[in-house]
């Protein structure tokens, strides 16, 4: 878990100040529609057909217990009781008031969370692999940077109004978990032929009307300079990016249209004259990031434990939930457990409530109170112990079958429901 | 030359002035009597073009509104139906079952 400053905390506690004044402004007549529109557009509150939107971000897509049965609360006291997590590591409550708005946010800021750059032609909600910082093929945690890219441009009054919203995500893994080429930028840590870690940056990926992959502009950056390039492409895409035509204004049409080594040398010129200043990054200061992320205080275990093994072999349902289910851990003894939610029949990513207090239990139980939410729209358990899955398994075929959710009750509907990582992987393309 | 503010309100059929509620976002439409109402069978139903400019010009000094425009309707003998599927979702609400619901929005009951 990433634990927040009191910098943070203070940001947050400011916003909801203002944006209640806001809304207090707006319901008195003081604020037209469009005087209103772009502040609220800053707060991630959109009108959509039948009612106002919240949209919340969840950075690099790790939540607390704590968090989540806040989230839980809030679907409850201001929502029709249940939320929709989203492909970019969101949660969306899509019936609440606007009168309710600075209250529920006054309460998801208790814990650390709020809906800043989550609408309006920002940076949005840096994103990441679900599984950053357990999983066993990454060169080293992303989270990190992703939180040092989120920093820089919270907030940046340079980057508030461009031409249209901008994606940014950051993986480290040999396989990509983040899905980095749909994103408007994205940065692969990895490992070159020196032994030395950096970032591969590729840009002008989306899906939507016009889908592009991403391609690479940099094929190696320094760490250094991960924040000086970033700025220079977010710079080069404010210049050129189109304002005439909201079809035609995401980064992946300038990209197609100059030509990404047309693209590449804009940003290489910006960069260069950049790449020495303010924006340098001082080791230290990633060091203090990384301070902050806290892990478990991980047991020492061995993989494959009896109890587990004995179990696998007893029950056919529960071999068929680990196989599609529980991924390697990077830590001997534990595992990375995957929770569907995309039940049969149901809106993917939607989660009652209930469920939602019910992981965050499981999570309190299994999982050292930590849960990730992932862009195929699932959540996960990073942190369970190999010999704690058979029960954790039969707590979730408990709460299943009542719920709906993450259903294990059978092998035929095992196989119905998007149980394993690929499944939910393919499932997720088509959504 | 006219300019595009005075320029006249193209209706073809009968039309509805429709809004969504600020406080708390709900398809609202207007009433002849000059207030709002969520149904759409209670909604001031104009079919000429000067009707329709005053009833929108009404609808649009009113601050507890927004978005508001005229939509097409069909006359039906249950009265007013929606003129095209953004109309009919929005008076119908959600085409998928939201999680706690039996079942999915009314949107059957103008298919």
């Amino acid at each position: 878990m990433y634990m927040h400053d009191e910098f943070d905390r203070t940001l947050i506690a400011e916003r909801v100040a203002e944006f209640r004044d806001q809304v207090h402004r707006r319901l008195s007549g003081e604020l037209s529609e469009d005087e209103f529109k772009l502040l609220r557009l800053l707060n991630g509150v959109y009108l959509q057909l039948h009612a106002y939107m919240l949209r919340i971000a969840i950075p690099y897509g790790s939540l607390s217990s704590e968090q989540l049965r806040m989230l839980a609360q809030v679907a409850r006291r201001y929502d029709r009781g249940y939320g929709h997590f989203t492909t970019r590591q969101n949660i969306q409550f899509h019936w609440i008031k606007l009168e309710d708005l600075p209250d529920a946010m006054a309460d998801l800021a208790r814990v650390g969370l709020h809906g800043m750059q989550t609408s309006g032609n920002s940076v949005r909600n840096v994103t990441t692999d679900q599984w950053a910082g357990v999983a066993p093929d990454e060169v080293e945690d992303p989270r990190v940077w992703a939180e040092v890219v989120r920093q820089h441009v919270t907030l940046h009054p340079e980057f508030t109004f461009m031409p249209r919203k901008f994606k940014i995500a950051v993986g480290a893994a040999a396989h990509d978990r983040a899905a980095l080429r749909i994103h408007d930028l994205a940065l692969r840590l990895h490992r070159n032929a020196a032994g030395d870690v950096g970032f591969e940056v590729m840009v002008g990926g989306g899906l939507g009307r016009t889908p592009f992959l991403a391609k690479t502009i940099k094929p190696f950056l320094g760490k250094r300079d991960v924040l000086s390039y970033v700025e220079a492409v977010l710079r080069v895409y404010n210049q050129y990016g189109r304002r005439d035509n909201i079809y035609k204004a995401r980064i992946k049409i300038l990209v197609h249209e100059l030509g990404a080594e047309a693209f590449a040398r804009e940003v290489e010129q910006e960069w260069l004259a950049i790449r020495d200043g303010a924006l340098a990054l001082d080791p230290a200061a990633v060091a203090a990031i990384a301070a902050r992320f806290r892990y478990p205080a991980y047991e020492r275990l061995a993989d494959d434990p009896v109890e587990l093994m004995k179990a696998r072999a007893a029950n056919r349902r529960f071999a068929t939930w680990h196989g599609n289910s529980v991924a390697r851990h990077r830590m001997p003894g534990y595992a990375i457990v995957t929770l569907s939610l995309k039940a049969e029949g149901e809106t993917p990513g939607d989660a009652t409530a209930d469920q939602i207090d019910a992981i965050a239990d499981l999570a309190d139980r299994y999982s050292s109170g930590e849960i990730r939410v992932g862009h195929e729209q699932n959540l996960v358990l990073p942190h369970v112990r190999q010999q704690d899955l058979h029960a954790l398994w039969r707590a979730l075929d408990v709460i299943g079958p009542t719920s709906g959710w993450c259903r294990t009750s059978s092998p035929a509907r095992a196989s119905t429901i998007a149980a394993s990582p690929m499944r939910a992987r393919s499932r997720s393309r088509r959504n | 030359m006219t300019s595009p503010l005075q320029q006249k309100m193209k209706v073809t059929g009968p039309v509805v002035v429709t809004a969504n509620r600020l406080a708390d976002g709900a398809v609202i439409y207007r009433t002849s009597d000059g207030r709002w109402t969520t149904e759409l069978a209670a909604a001031a139903v104009v079919t000429r073009s000067e009707a329709a400019t005053a009833l929108l010009a009404g609808a649009r000094a009113d601050l507890r509104i927004v978005d508001c425009y005229v939509a097409p309707v069909e006359l039906g003998a249950a009265g007013p139906r929606p003129g095209n599927l953004r109309e009919r979702i929005r008076a119908a609400g959600p085409t998928i079952r939201l999680p706690g619901e039996a079942e999915a929005g009314k949107l059957h009951v103008y298919a």
